[in-house]
């Protein structure tokens, strides 16, 4: 399902991963952020999300890949994890804030969570070169995701 | 005081046994078909190695043109159920061996042979062979004496979070057997198949080649072929899997 220019941006960051200090790649930054409560009611980094952008992303085995363990109401899914909640009508139950505080870093609520932190890269172990200091999602992709959780009302 | 202590002892080892017991092997988690297919010989892909093997055998190599069955001799009888007790501790080294270390260890030590690269077709079906002549027999490997810091460090590196999704093995393979993962349903983890013939791959591949792939889907560090971390895990799996049969050549998705 990916397209080209996908594949050209992901060759396009291989490539970086090469010759820059992974410490000079925009991807490491990551954003600060204020939690209350259980959720992170701010955007990170003041960002708007793009609710297409936020499906593609779940949906993408490369970045996402949130249907290995979650159910999701999409099309041409045949094969969906079932280790974890159904996204259905997540966004009906959980507010906008709660959902950026459990993407980032569900952690924080239940230590022994099976979910991952989508935007952390500290305490992390033995993370494969390629993935090292970059956290799952950046700022953006979390708001995108977030963006498109949102819309799973029922 | 002592009975209720010596009846939480007794409650305790119950629990482990339990678990243990309820562990079983991922051949049950396949559809009928599958299942039926690794059961017979014939059409069990596995055992186009495990045949493989058994030419390699009895096969001469190296500088003294020595083969297995000169030492060893039928194999049938002389490696029925060594591999149930591997990875095991070599006395003469004082390492822990997985069965592909022994035969590479017995060529370069006793054969004057070069060692079979790990993942080559030959080394998978000498392996195959040799486990094969366990099939059906229960894993009992020791743990104790030399063997115990390398379960224990095998243990902790299974219930170790790791990789950029921050995931345990025992989190998938104790705390969602069953469930899926995408597609695919999540095993109790227990290392009797192998080597295995996996469908994903069209061909047969060693327990460290399926380590590997579920250190990929973490995305944490793919540690080399024959590592001592994944030997150590090796010999945790073994441990947890004792009293389970070896059914080398496993079929798998």
């Amino acid at each position: 399902m990916r397209g080209a220019s996908q594949g050209w941006r992901a060759g396009l960051i291989g490539l970086a991963f090469c010759f820059v200090p992974p410490a000079l790649a925009t991807e490491v930054r990551i954003a600060t952020f204020e939690a209350v409560g259980d959720a992170i009611p701010a955007p990170l980094d003041g960002l708007a999300g793009d609710s297409t952008r936020g499906q593609k992303l779940v949906r993408d085995r490369e970045t996402g890949n949130c249907l290995i363990c979650h159910q999701a109401p999409v099309a041409n899914e045949p094969f969906q994890g079932d280790l974890a909640p159904s996204l259905a009508g997540v966004g009906g139950r959980l507010s906008v804030g709660q959902l950026r505080l459990r993407l980032v870093d569900q952690s924080k609520l239940n230590p022994a969570t099976l979910m991952p932190a989508y935007h952390r890269v500290d305490g992390l172990t033995r993370v494969a070169a390629r993935y090292r200091n970059r956290p799952v999602f950046s700022a953006q992709e979390i708001e995108d995701v977030v963006a498109w959780l949102a819309t799973l009302k029922e | 005081m002592r009975s209720a202590l010596l009846a939480l002892v007794v409650l305790m080892a119950g629990a482990i046994a339990a678990t243990a017991e309820t562990r079983t092997s991922a051949r049950e988690l396949l559809p009928p078909e599958l299942q039926a297919q690794q059961a017979d010989d014939d059409a069990n892909p596995g055992m186009l190695w495990v045949t493989s093997g058994q030419q390699l055998w009895s096969m001469p190599a190296g500088a003294n043109a020595k083969s297995c069955s000169e030492c060893h001799g039928d194999a049938t009888t002389s490696m029925r159920g060594i591999a149930a007790r591997y990875p095991a501790i070599d006395a003469k080294s004082g390492r822990l061996m997985n069965l592909e270390q022994r035969i590479n260890n017995c060529r370069t030590a006793n054969m004057a042979a070069a060692a079979l690269p790990y993942e080559g077709e030959d080394l998978l079906a000498l392996t195959a062979y040799v486990a094969h002549q366990s099939r059906g027999l229960p894993v009992s490997v020791r743990i104790d004496n030399a063997a115990a810091p390398h379960f224990e460090a095998g243990r902790r590196f299974y219930f170790e979070r790791q990789g950029q999704l921050n995931v345990s093995c025992s989190q998938c393979h104790d705390d969602n057997v069953g469930r899926r993962l995408r597609g695919d349903r999540i095993s109790s983890g227990l290392p009797t198949a192998w080597p295995a013939y996996r469908l994903d791959w069209q061909k047969m591949g060693s327990l460290h080649r399926r380590l590997r792939a579920c250190s990929l889907g973490v995305r944490a560090e793919q540690l080399d072929f024959g590592s001592p971390e994944y030997v150590n895990l090796e010999l945790y799996l073994a441990g947890r899997a004792d009293g389970h049969l070896v059914e080398t050549p496993g079929l798998r998705k």
